[in-house]
Parts: structure tokens; C-alpha cells; sequence
């Protein structure tokens, strides 16, 4: 029984340029990437930017196609590109605004020429902590690098923030350029949701049965710890009044493989991203998008739990009638009193639920092992403590926990502000708080303000989100991947989860070195190799000559 | 989606009124009390940061679909 296992996370950001209305959000969402790639390539020797590579299986000649340098190309020369790039040249074409003749582009002061002001638009970059950072869709995203426990994942998380925070200033000093503010939210409130999405690596012999079984309840009830909080009812917040969950409207299926319409409780996309007869990578697309990291924390930590009971057979069998009905009216109850029946016809209340997953856990955990304070697996325990406290918070109402659950902080300075002004739930200043909470500028970001003061538990410090950002974690494969960009980066033209591609000076044949094993390509497999070769040619020579 | 929204109407309505009711006192809520002189500090300072006309601004924020 452990919290430990491999798991990352995806955040999409809302994007707006509040001086530009109308712009196109693709192409806003390029700035950004593009923006992080001039911050790194002014720190990075080499530059910090790759491709990401879409094949899997493919033989090395089929990535050919890529070995253009992409800054030589203009966007419409990209023929071989992803479809994520087809929607930026339509953008382009689109009659959006062109950075490639803005001669504010070409100011020497942002950056090297021939990376902005002659380049084309970056849409995706793989860094250097091991993350990629890319356009999704219209929204520019972070997907943290695969760490093992709950607490790497909030630090790595984090670094997403700082990644965002780090473009936007970036932008901001960009002549030519509109402001852009980037959210770490779900919502725009207009019937529209992006998503933070989690993936947690499991046995491929779990039946995915007792996974939709033993993770349902658990979900419906999951905001109740992690819900950051939305004030609006409804896909387009026409309701009045607060909810726990940003997604939780957003959700009309209880099992299914979509992530932008008729979303599922639990998703099926079965992407392993690993060795396909050995794993699965459960996508979970049901989580808010996270600031608290008591939250985030949890979030991660105690879904870790119960797939471990999941794939142990102790998970509590349960079965919540009507779960997309239910998984709304718990958002929807602040007051964490409304009664969700049972199949068996009990009437129990969402904490009621979160209890009995936390002692089938705790219980588990006693026996194992693992979950002991000393000796234990240095995760288990602390995920347990922490969720047995938010619990006992929240019994005794939301207020009791607004320093550690993101939906109870955010209420209760909504709260704070209804008291003083006399205002009703429909009062713009309060969507308007509700917005900026999760602005990821420190000075704008309501959650920061609050966080500066003290008004929130943490569990990771700022030095350790900024080493996220500088550094892959130590015990995945993300640590090859992020130290493959670090040290040779001139000479990795692509990468993926599974996989980083090089191409060496004087050599046709590209060199791709699978990853297909999470757990390998480690600091202590990996990091001596690393540090005795400062080239790539005699990296990877030794690299391939050396069973691994 | 305007279905879904208005099957769930009669759920709602109940659940609106939730958020009026003040929070039961509690342990926190006493800790809380030592801090409330910070909270018009507080208010203060957010309201020096808040994006100015806050209804065109929450208006102006239209996102394209994701995930």
C-alpha cells in the first residue's frame, strides 16, 4: 500500500489579451511558447527547445522529415508538421497579426534575430527539466515531467507556473506584442473548459473494470479535498452562486474515451506512453487545475492510494446512484450536508464517502507497511496525515479549512469581500476575484496574495519549485530526457515520453533512443554517463554500447 | 447542453441558497479571528490589484474549447 508510483500532470492555461480583443487564441498560445524558448536560449547553452515526436513505433528514416532546422522555415513551408501547427497557419492566414513583419519583432533587445524576428511559430518545446510545454488545441500547455510521488508532482507542477510566469514576462517586454495574462484555471465561465489533466502508471492487469468501479465514488467526491473553487453554476456560470469544482458542470458521462465533449468521469484513453503489455497510463480529466499545493497534494497523493487499493482488492465497494448527477450536486454543496443514495439504499454525505476511502486506506496502509511515519515509504504516511486533517476540517465546515483546500480558500475570501460590500453572487467583482485567483503573476494573482500573507499552507518551498524549473526529477526517465536537452541540446531535434531523437554532425541516420520503461533512465543508471561525456557522438556511443 | 442545465434546475435552486448561510463557528474560524485584523488589509490590497471594471473585464474573457 503506497502513495508511490509514477505519475505527472497537464495543465492547460486560459489565455487572454485583455488590449487585443479577438485575438486568435492559437496564435497568442505560440507567443507564450516562443516567449519560453528566447528565456531558456538566454540561459541554456545550445537552446532548451525540441521537437516532440509523434511516433512510437516508427523507424528512425520516418522522422527524416524533420531534420530541417525548424527556424529556417517559414510556417507555411511546414508541411510535415502536427496538426497543432495546421491550426497556427490558419490562425496566420486568418489575417492575425503577423510577428514575422512586425518590425518591433526584430529589436535586437528581444532576443536573437534569427530566432524571432525571421523565425516561424514555436509550438512546442521540450525542457530541459524534462516537461514539455507546447500549443494545445487554443490553450498553451505544461506537461510535467513523470515523477514518483505526490509531493515531486506538486513542486514539478508548480514549475508549470513559473515556466507560465516566466513567458509572460517575456511577452511583456516584447515590443509589438499585447499583453497576455495566462490562468491556471478550467473555465472561462461562458460554457467553455480546458483541462489539468493527471496520469498515474498502473499494471496492465488491473481489469479496467474494478478501476471505473473502485475510482467512481471516490471521483464524485474528489472536490470535496482538491476542488479549487468557481463561483457560477452551470457549463456558462449563468447560476448564481459557489461551487467547489471548476470542471465538475463540465462532466455528462460516467465512462468514456472523450476529453472535449461529453466528458467521462473516468477516461479510457489508453496511451501508455510505455511498455503497452507491462503498463497503462490512467488519464484522469475530471481534477481542477491546482494552485494549492495542500490541494494539488492531495489530489495527486490520495488517487495514488486507491488505485494502489484498486489493484490490491481492498478498495471500498461502493456505488453512488446517478454519478454525473451526483458529481454535480456535491460541487454544487458548499455546505457539505446534501445526501447522495447508495445502491444499497444508504444516505451518506460526500465527507462520508471520503472517510470511508481514507480508513479502507489507512487500514491497508497499517497493514503493509508502507504507510508508517518511520520506516514507511516517505510518502504514504504524510498522505494519510494530510487527508484525515482536511476531513476533520471540513467536517466542521468550510472556513475550518480555508488554509489548505483551494475551493474553501478561495470561498472564504469571496465571503470576506459579500460581507464588507453587501454584494450578491452575481456581482461582477466577484467573478472578477474568482478569475484572477489564478492569475500566474504573483502581483495579480489572488492566490499568491494570499500566499505572500500567510494565509495558506504549503508544502513545497519557492527554492524548490525553481529548481523544478531548472532540473528533471532524479528517479524517471524524465531525468534522461531533461539532461539529453540540458547537455546536447543543439543536437536532440526530437523527443516524446518514450523516446529523444538526435542528430549528429557529419551523420545521415538520426539516432532514437526509446524510453519505454518509466523507471529507467535515471540519475543513478544514467547521470555518471552524462557527466563523463560533454558530447552527444560520445554520449550516445557509449550509451549504445552499454547494456541497459 | 441547454438540456442538461435545465434538467437540473430544481436541484440547483436549493443548493443556490447554501452559500447565503454563514459559516458555523468553529475552532478555525476562532484562530481566524486573531487574524482578522489583516482581513481589511487584506481586502485592501486586492482591491489595489483587481483588474479595473471588472465586468468588461470577466466579459472579455472568452476562451476557445480545450480538453
Amino acid at each position: 500500500m503506497t502513495a508511490v508510483r509514477v505519475m505527472g500532470a497537464e495543465t492547460e492555461y486560459g489565455i487572454h489579451a485583455p488590449s487585443a480583443p479577438g485575438s486568435n487564441a492559437t496564435w497568442l498560445s505560440s507567443q507564450v511558447v516562443h516567449a519560453y524558448a528566447l528565456v531558456t536560449g538566454e540561459r541554456a547553452a545550445g537552446g532548451a527547445e525540441a521537437r516532440w515526436d509523434y511516433t512510437d513505433e516508427d523507424p528512425l528514416a520516418d522522422a527524416r522529415g524533420w531534420s530541417m532546422p525548424r527556424e529556417s522555415a517559414h510556417p507555411s513551408q511546414l508541411t510535415d508538421r502536427p496538426d497543432e501547427l495546421t491550426a497556427a497557419q490558419i490562425a496566420l492566414e486568418g489575417g492575425e497579426p503577423d510577428p514575422d513583419r512586425d518590425p518591433a519583432n526584430r529589436d535586437p533587445a528581444c532576443g536573437d534575430t534569427a530566432s524571432t524576428g525571421n523565425g516561424p511559430l514555436m509550438m512546442n518545446m521540450v525542457l530541459g527539466n524534462g516537461a514539455r510545454l507546447y500549443v494545445d488545441h487554443a490553450h498553451p500547455e505544461y506537461s510535467s515531467p513523470e515523477v514518483t510521488n505526490p509531493r515531486d508532482a506538486v513542486a514539478w507542477d508548480a514549475a508549470g507556473d513559473q515556466v507560465a510566469l516566466a513567458a509572460v514576462r517575456q511577452i511583456a517586454r516584447t515590443p509589438g506584442l499585447p499583453e497576455v495574462s495566462l490562468y491556471k484555471n478550467n473555465t472561462d465561465n461562458k460554457s467553455v473548459s480546458y483541462g489539468s489533466h493527471e496520469n498515474y502508471l498502473m499494471p496492465r492487469q488491473v481489469p479496467f473494470g474494478d478501476i471505473v468501479s473502485g475510482l467512481t465514488p471516490f471521483f464524485v467526491t474528489r472536490a470535496l479535498i482538491c476542488g479549487a473553487g468557481r463561483v457560477g453554476l452551470g457549463q456558462d456560470g449563468a447560476g448564481a452562486g459557489f461551487q467547489l469544482s471548476q470542471r465538475a458542470d463540465f462532466f455528462e458521462a460516467e465512462v468514456g474515451l472523450e476529453t472535449t465533449i461529453r466528458r467521462p468521469i473516468i477516461n479510457t484513453r489508453d496511451e501508455p506512453h510505455a511498455t503497452a503489455e507491462k503498463y497503462r497510463r490512467l488519464h484522469v480529466i475530471i481534477g481542477d487545475a491546482n494552485l494549492s499545493q495542500i490541494s494539488n497534494y492531495l489530489k495527486f497523493g490520495t488517487t495514488s492510494l486507491v488505485l494502489d487499493m484498486i489493484e490490491h482488492g481492498t478498495v471500498p465497494q461502493l456505488h453512488i446512484q446517478n454519478p454525473v448527477l451526483s458529481l454535480r450536486r456535491v460541487s454544487h454543496d458548499t455546505a457539505l450536508t446534501g445526501l447522495l443514495t447508495l445502491s444499497d439504499g444508504r444516505r451518506v454525505t460526500a465527507l462520508d464517502i471520503q472517510w470511508l476511502y481514507l480508513e479502507a486506506a489507512s487500514g491497508h496502509a497499517l497493514r503493509s507497511g508502507a504507510g508508517a511515519a518511520d520506516g514507511g515509504d516517505g510518502q504514504t504516511h504524510e498522505v494519510l496525515r494530510r487527508w484525515e486533517e482536511v476531513l476533520t476540517q471540513l467536517a466542521a465546515g468550510p472556513a475550518a479549512a480555508a488554509r489548505s483546500v483551494e475551493w474553501a480558500a478561495k470561498l472564504s475570501l469571496l465571503q470576506q469581500y459579500r460581507e464588507r460590500d453587501s454584494l450578491t453572487w452575481q456581482d461582477p467583482r466577484l467573478a472578477l476575484i474568482d478569475l484572477q485567483w489564478s492569475d500566474v503573476r504573483p502581483e495579480k494573482g489572488l492566490y499568491y496574495r494570499l500566499l505572500s500573507r500567510g494565509r495558506l499552507d504549503r508544502l513545497v518551498s519557492d527554492e524548490d519549485i525553481a529548481h523544478a524549473v531548472g532540473h528533471p526529477p532524479d528517479d524517471t526517465r524524465a531525468y534522461f530526457r531533461g539532461r539529453c536537452i540540458q547537455r546536447y541540446g543543439a543536437n536532440v531535434i526530437g523527443a516524446s515520453w518514450d523516446s529523444v531523437i538526435f542528430e549528429l554532425p557529419g551523420q545521415r541516420r538520426l539516432q532514437r533512443v526509446p524510453t519505454r520503461e518509466p523507471l529507467r533512465g535515471t540519475r543513478a543508471l544514467t547521470g555518471a554517463l552524462f557527466d563523463r561525456h560533454a558530447h552527444a557522438a560520445d554520449f550516445l556511443s557509449e550509451l549504445l554500447d552499454t547494456p541497459r | 447542453m441547454a438540456g442538461q442545465e435545465q434538467k437540473n434546475t430544481a436541484g440547483r435552486t436549493e443548493e443556490v441558497e447554501v452559500p447565503e448561510a454563514p459559516a458555523p463557528p468553529s475552532p478555525a474560524a476562532a484562530q481566524s479571528t486573531a487574524a482578522t485584523e489583516g482581513l481589511d488589509d487584506l481586502l485592501d490590497e486586492i482591491d489595489g490589484v483587481l483588474e479595473s471594471n471588472a465586468e468588461e473585464f470577466v466579459r472579455g474573457f472568452v476562451q476557445k474549447g480545450g480538453q
